[in-house]
């Protein structure tokens, strides 16, 4: 298959394709990830015509079926809806970046119950959006076409949708998957199993009755390879280890087994292959993937909800999925025309209620906090600094929980800034992420506060309420564009406290010198935040004095 | 449906299956938490525990499957008092599940068609005698983890909107799952879990080998499979039948009692909830060894279970919470 050089990856897209319509209960789906694009609408023109579209905000009556409430307000008696996930066959999910937890919670469990479902998700995301890891644990294969050039895509024609049984695969197959998950850092037991069916899968597609190392090549490198979380340290270790299979599997297989030995490639030579695929920009995606938050979906917390918060008048819509009926506003509704719809229908008893009768419940609520750290770490105080504003950040969200805050960490020195914390509100991440933070240097003051308007910005778009407090104990010093220079540095910073204020973002400042620092102070009221000398500032009285002067 | 993996094939992960076994043989234990990566088999192990759970009485038709006709719900309205076996109900509460959907609402097709005030019950009502499954619970809504913390305290699930006043029996074993990473379980709720659980990914690659082997042989060699470790799991539930029998003449002495709460106060454990989970995930595992008494092997067991959720977080404290309570366990029970 990966004969066609110039596009392997196309091939290997086919590929899956093809293993999951052979397959779709033993391997779940494809993740996509692609833009809307040429490439991406050759690639879905491959797959059967009988597919279903699913779209992230899909509800579940439309997925898994419910009550026709036209058809039953119309006619009088029960009419229920099939739900798309009825039907077995292949799902795609449209903008699976923009699928909430719970989109992908239900269609996790459809995955790990239905008989004979696929799901290829549609994965549009820029940078670090990314469809839930639960649907995407669930799906087999993970396939990245967004750089390839449309130029020169062969095979066109839709794959061919045969089912096969899996071909046969032996302990050391077995033993060489895992060996090979284990080299480049996959942990998820789903993705060894994965790999170990997608080769069988593959064997008995190219009409083997038995797995040999290319099927196990192929399953690596479109269900490993993705996955990867660490480049594999070879030389050491697999020289003792591959040595161990092959003298027990010797006698099972007689003759049989000679030539499957013949064919074998030894781990490493598979690792190292395989290493070839991993993309040139792995390390920097590596890094991005951490920072990426779990619980992101991107489509912010809705303001005025259906379900929670302080009621607010009903409004006319649609039922189904989350929405709550107000059965009093609904029948308010319909009680004017009960009698002119009651000479249209004089067979129906009780009230006449039409659908655009229905009112629905609607409720205010309440968003989330988010809290920038913007932390000063340039300078000879710098390691204690950051270290109390790292106890501070773990001290408020150990507390988090009861106020709903959310809590990320910048940190600006020498001539750069950078998100040390992404928006997060799990302790146990933040603790790995802060283990070792760098101190020293000058104070590009302007650019921690750009950094802090672009997190309070993406905040606000995800219907968060972004706080910022900076910590610092001097003047800027390095100004935006990155050259030194008190004066320039000063107005860089304060051209982006003028931002800050227009971006509608509480703020605070924590001057930490040990004499108070009159620009810092004029700084803040730029800004329209708090001014306070907290010298030599503890994790715990930082951590007092934002939550009393933002009075959380 | 996908025929479930079955509970005992799956490999390691023994604190996982030993705690859910736990809440099977007493189910006043109050609930398992489930903490760790993807891929490590939680849902895997909630999705086997039907299959493994040995089958209750029920009225044949009753929304709460009640064990007698008397303890039928009036709305449920039921004429027959017929009992029939049905598999012990293991409910997906799924994330994003609507309030009504939860409690139970008014039947609002049965409104709107023939006008009647009836009620359909949700899923608190189907999951009574059973289990409660939530995977990332974590994620849940906080309107949905309130409703189920004031149900899993009073056992009683009160419905009271759209002038309906109903309320049922709703007595549950609460499992949740999730990946700490992607957010914080709220400490009331996870005070709310008798007992909590890390999982972690199997490290070596022996064990991961074994794991994708009984994948394979579950895959393609099925029937064969599924016989040799149906028997393992006809076993578990003999077992976990004798151990309910065994938990009522399980003698505890009070020195052992003692011992319990002498280490929930060096554990700085808040309320009693400690010392009673502790006790009772005690009292269970020796009822599930088919021993006749309490000792301390059984309490130097299960106490990282029973506790560990419990200790006031120290954010400045490095070492899991875990190993904290091993190393109180071994100071206490020296």
């Amino acid at each position: 298959m990966t004969k066609d050089a110039a596009t392997p990856v196309w091939a290997h897209a086919r590929l899956a394709l093809r293993m999951i319509a052979a397959d779709p209960k033993g391997l779940g789906g494809i993740l996509l990830r692609s833009r809307a694009g040429p490439v991406r609408d050759a690639f879905l023109s491959l797959l059967p015509p009988a597919t279903r579209r699913l779209h992230p905000a899909i509800e579940d009556d439309q997925l898994f079926g419910g009550i026709d409430f036209d058809a039953t307000l119309a006619s009088g008696t029960l009419v229920r809806s099939r739900g798309l996930a009825a039907d077995e066959g292949l799902l795609i999910l449209g903008m699976a970046e923009r699928a909430t937890p719970a989109l992908a919670a239900r269609l996790a469990r459809l995955l790990d119950t239905a008989d004979a479902t696929a799901i290829v998700a549609l994965d549009e995301g820029i940078d670090d959006e990314a469809p839930p890891p639960t649907l995407s644990d669930r799906l087999a294969f993970h396939i990245d076409l967004n750089d390839l050039p449309y130029r020169g895509l062969a095979q066109l024609e839709p794959v061919p949708a045969t089912r096969v049984a899996p071909a046969r695969l032996g302990p050391e197959d077995i033993e060489q998957i895992a060996h090979i998950a284990e080299a480049f850092g996959v942990t998820s037991v789903r993705a060894g199993c994965f790999a170990m069916r997608a080769a069988q899968i593959n064997a008995a597609l190219s009409g083997r009755d038995r797995v040999d190392s290319t099927d196990i090549e192929i399953a690596v490198a479109l269900v490993l390879i993705p996955r990867a979380t660490r480049i594999p340290q070879t030389e050491e270790e697999d020289q003792t280890e591959p040595d161990t299979p092959p003298p027990d599997t010797g006698d099972d297989d007689a003759d049989q087994g000679n030539s499957d030995q013949n064919d074998r490639l030894p781990d490493d030579m598979l690792i190292e292959a395989a290493k070839a695929l991993l993309p040139p920009d792995f390390l920097d995606k590596l890094a991005a993937r951490h920072q990426r938050s779990g619980a992101g979906n991107g489509s912010g917390a809705t303001k005025s909800g259906n379900r929670r918060g302080r009621p607010l008048p009903s409004r006319a819509g649609r039922l189904g999925g989350q929405a709550r009926l107000d059965l009093i506003a609904t029948l308010r509704a319909a009680a004017p025309w009960q009698r002119i719809r009651r000479q249209s229908r004089p067979d129906r008893a009780g009230v006449i209620i039409h659908p655009n009768d229905i009112h629905l419940r609607r409720y205010d609520e309440k968003s989330d906090r988010l809290l920038v750290f913007v932390v000063d770490a340039s300078g000879s105080a710098a390691l204690t600094r950051l270290a109390e504003a790292k106890g501070a950040v773990e001290l408020m969200l150990a507390a988090a929980y009861a106020r709903r805050d959310h809590v990320a960490l910048v940190a600006f020195r020498g001539e750069t800034a950078e998100v040390l914390l992404p928006p997060t509100r799990s302790l146990a991440r933040t603790k790995r992420e802060l283990a070792g933070l760098p101190g020293g240097g000058a104070t590009p003051l302007a650019l921690g506060l750009k950094e802090a308007l672009s997190l309070a910005d993406m905040a606000k778009k995800k219907g968060m309420l972004p706080t910022i407090a900076l910590l610092t104990d001097g003047r800027a010093n390095i100004a935006l564009d990155g050259t030194p220079g008190r004066d320039q540095a000063g107005a860089d910073a304060t051209r982006m406290a003028q931002q800050l204020r227009v971006s509608g973002a509480d703020a605070i400042v924590i001057d930490m010198g040990r004499r108070p620092e009159n620009q810092l102070c004029e700084l803040a009221k730029v800004m329209g935040g708090t001014y306070l000398a907290l010298p030599m500032a503890s994790a715990k009285t930082i951590s007092t004095a934002v939550t009393t002067a933002l009075d959380i | 449906m996908k025929q479930p993996f079955p509970f005992s094939a799956i490999v390691g992960q023994d604190d996982m299956k030993l705690a859910m076994i736990l809440t099977a043989v007493d189910p006043s234990i109050g609930g398992v938490l489930v903490f760790g990566d993807r891929g490590t088999g939680k849902s895997t192990a909630v999705r086997a525990l039907a299959a493994l759970l040995p089958p209750i009485t029920a009225v044949k038709g009753c929304p709460v499957n009640a064990a007698r006709p008397a303890d039928c719900p009036e709305w449920a309205g039921l004429e027959s008092d017929e009992l029939h076996d049905i598999p012990t109900p293991v409910i997906d509460l799924p994330l994003g599940a609507s309030e009504d959907r939860v409690t139970g609402a008014l039947d609002i097709e049965k409104a709107l068609v023939s006008g009647e005030k009836a009620f359909q019950p949700g899923l608190l009502a189907r999951a009574n005698r059973g289990y409660l499954y939530i995977d990332e619970v974590n994620l849940l809504e906080d309107h949905i983890v309130d409703l189920l913390l004031d149900v899993a305290q009073s056992g009683e699930n009160v419905v009271e909107r759209e002038g309906l006043s109903i309320r049922h029996p709703a007595r549950f074993v609460l499992v949740g799952s999730g990946n700490p990473e992607e957010g914080e379980l709220r400490p009331q709720l996870l005070d709310r879990f008798g007992i909590s659980v890390d999982v972690s990914s199997p490290d070596t690659v022996d064990e991961r080998v074994e794991v994708l082997k009984r994948r394979d042989a579950f895959d393609n060699d099925n029937a064969a499979f599924m016989v040799r470790w149906r028997a393992e799991d006809g076993m578990i539930r003999d077992q976990i039948l004798k151990a309910r029998k065994t938990l009522r003449e399980l003698t505890t002495g009070d020195a052992i009692l003692r011992d319990v709460a002498e280490l929930c106060i060096a554990l700085g454990s808040d309320g009693l909830r400690g010392e009673l989970a502790l006790l009772k995930a005690a009292r269970a595992y020796a009822a599930y060894r088919d021993d006749t008494a309490l000792t301390r092997t059984h309490i130097r067991k299960v106490a990282p279970l029973a506790l560990r959720h419990r200790l006031r977080r120290d954010p400045l404290d490095d070492a899991g919470t875990g190993v904290r309570v091993e190393r109180i366990v071994e100071n206490i029970l020296a």
